[in-house]
């Protein structure tokens, strides 16, 4: 863990200069982002870098390389494989069982941040054999976080936590079965590795690039004001095939939103919606 | 009800659900405030605490949900697992970003985003815990002009959590129980 010097703090103001110079520079919008954390974690990478607002600001117009460390930092990419093992049950059990009658499934785990959600998915459809027939798109905005995905690799720490969201699922294999252990870190088997493809894609300005039969996008929205959300929500609708589902984090309802009369609802505490219009 | 010109923010850990239950049951029954209670508790063995306390209070209690407005005579939990913050716009807004002092939700993040949001309309109290969480945020909440109010350690339960936050505070009003009691019987 990074261990944080002197806090840094700096005006809502000061942010929307930063928001806008960004905008500017390098034609990345981070307008629709919620205020207060994205504050929070400019100011972190601020102090981690012992920076003030002339140097931050510096950095973004003049420092090769700056911008994609700065998506870097202050993006949140903490994850888990199988967060939330009542999710994963209940897409077992209730959306599973629909996508059977699919001959092919796409799927996608927008904002998959270091792969874990995008793994979990394909072990969960590898254990219900839906896995030869699908294949799985895992984006996210920020680079760093997708070359970790690619390479499947978590640390033996890491997995001791993942076992215990594995073991709640209840599977019929074993977590184990579905890494090779290699000195102090593990990696994703082959198979899984395979059936995805880790890309990057900015759900801000990027449009819809396929047709899916499910699409994860869990604590993501958290992030966005709720203009933004919609428009999201709006990519997600038009990439998913009638009748396709959507998941959202545990937190994040389609209840509020306008889009929530082209949906029904599969499960309400854990948020997982179908498209039927 | 309008959106919220005052927010009161509770923070207690480890021993401070008691004190919590007095101080909601003895607040007026109509009241322009918004209250935000944030409790450290695992997310892991999800709790009905938002449902029972309903039934024993006989009003409603909220889970703070993300975009949300805050309104007057509104009571919040902050959810289990998730950073609870206040937005410029007087929305919350959750973040999953990795625990401070340990937990998630965090005291020190949703005293230090409300704090800089409604200023001296802002009062935090901080109670019972056993780890360092709360002071800092106690802190901002004092730097932007709001009012800080900690349980006398020798009321709480376990006080390292007052203990800590007496240390850095510079003005905070460090109260006993029935005192705190009496703060909430007046609130607006
Ligand atoms: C907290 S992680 C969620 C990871 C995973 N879905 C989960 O629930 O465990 C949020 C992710 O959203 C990504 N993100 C933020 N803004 C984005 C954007 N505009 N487009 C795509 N991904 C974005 C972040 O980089 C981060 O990896």
């Amino acid at each position: 863990m990074v261990k944080l010097k002197e806090p840094v703090h700096i005006t809502f103001e000061e942010l929307d200069d930063v928001v806008y110079l960004l905008k500017k520079v390098a034609d990345y919008d981070l307008s629709g982002y919620s205020k207060s954390s994205l504050k929070r974690r400019v100011q972190r990478l601020m102090a981690m870098e012992s920076m003030d607002l002339i140097d931050l600001k510096n950095a973004i117009l003049n420092v090769n390389g700056f911008f994609g460390y700065f998506i870097q930092e202050i993006t949140v990419n903490v994850t888990e494989m199988f967060r939330d093992p009542p999710f994963y049950q209940e897409l077992r059990n209730a959306v599973f069982p629909y996508l059977q009658t699919y001959p092919q499934l796409r799927v996608w785990s927008a904002g998959c941040a270091t792969g874990e959600e995008a793994y979990s998915l394909s072990i969960l459809l590898q254990e219900e054999k839906l896995l030869n027939r699908s294949f799985i798109y895992g984006t996210d905005i920020s680079q760093q976080a997708i070359n970790t995905a690619k390479k499947g690799v978590y640390t033996v720490e890491k997995i001791k936590s993942y076992t215990e969201n594995y073991n709640r699922v209840g599977m019929n294999s074993k977590f184990s079965d579905h890494y090779t252990a290699m000195y102090d870190a593990v990696i994703i088997n082959n198979e899984y590795r395979n059936s995805i493809l880790f890309s990057n894609h900015n759900l801000v300005s990027d449009n819809v690039f396929n047709e899916f039969q499910l699409i994860c996008c869990r604590n993501v929205l958290i992030y966005f004001d709720k203009e933004l959300q919609q428009r999201v929500l709006n990519v997600f609708y038009e990439s998913l095939s009638l009748f396709g589902f959507l998941c959202l984090g545990t937190k994040e309802s389609l209840y509020r939103q306008e889009m929530n009369a082209n949906f029904k609802v599969i499960n309400k505490s854990l948020n997982i919606y179908q498209k039927i219009k | 009800m309008a959106q919220a010109e005052d927010i009161i923010l509770i923070g207690g850990s480890a021993g401070s659900y008691g004190v919590i239950v007095n101080m909601l049951e003895s607040i007026p029954a109509k009241i322009s405030s918004a209250i935000i209670v944030i409790i450290h508790r695992n997310a892991k063995y999800p709790t009905q605490m938002e449902k029972s306390l309903t039934l024993k209070l006989k009003r409603p209690i909220l889970s703070a949900e993300d975009k949300v407005t805050i309104e007057g005579n509104n009571i919040y939990f902050a959810s289990p697992g998730y950073h609870l913050l206040v937005e410029p716009d007087h929305t919350f807004s959750l973040d999953i970003s990795d625990p401070v002092n340990f937990s998630r939700p965090s005291i020190d993040v949703l005293f230090e985003s409300a704090a800089e949001v409604y200023t001296t309309r802002c009062t935090a109290l901080l109670l019972s815990g056993a780890n360092n969480d709360g002071a800092y945020g106690i802190k901002r909440v004092e730097f932007f002009g709001g009012t800080s109010i900690i349980q006398d350690p020798n009321d709480a339960l376990i006080n390292t959590m007052p203990n800590s936050a007496i240390t850095t505070s510079s003005k905070a009003n460090v109260l006993k129980n029935k005192e705190i009691i009496n703060y909430f019987c007046s609130i607006k």
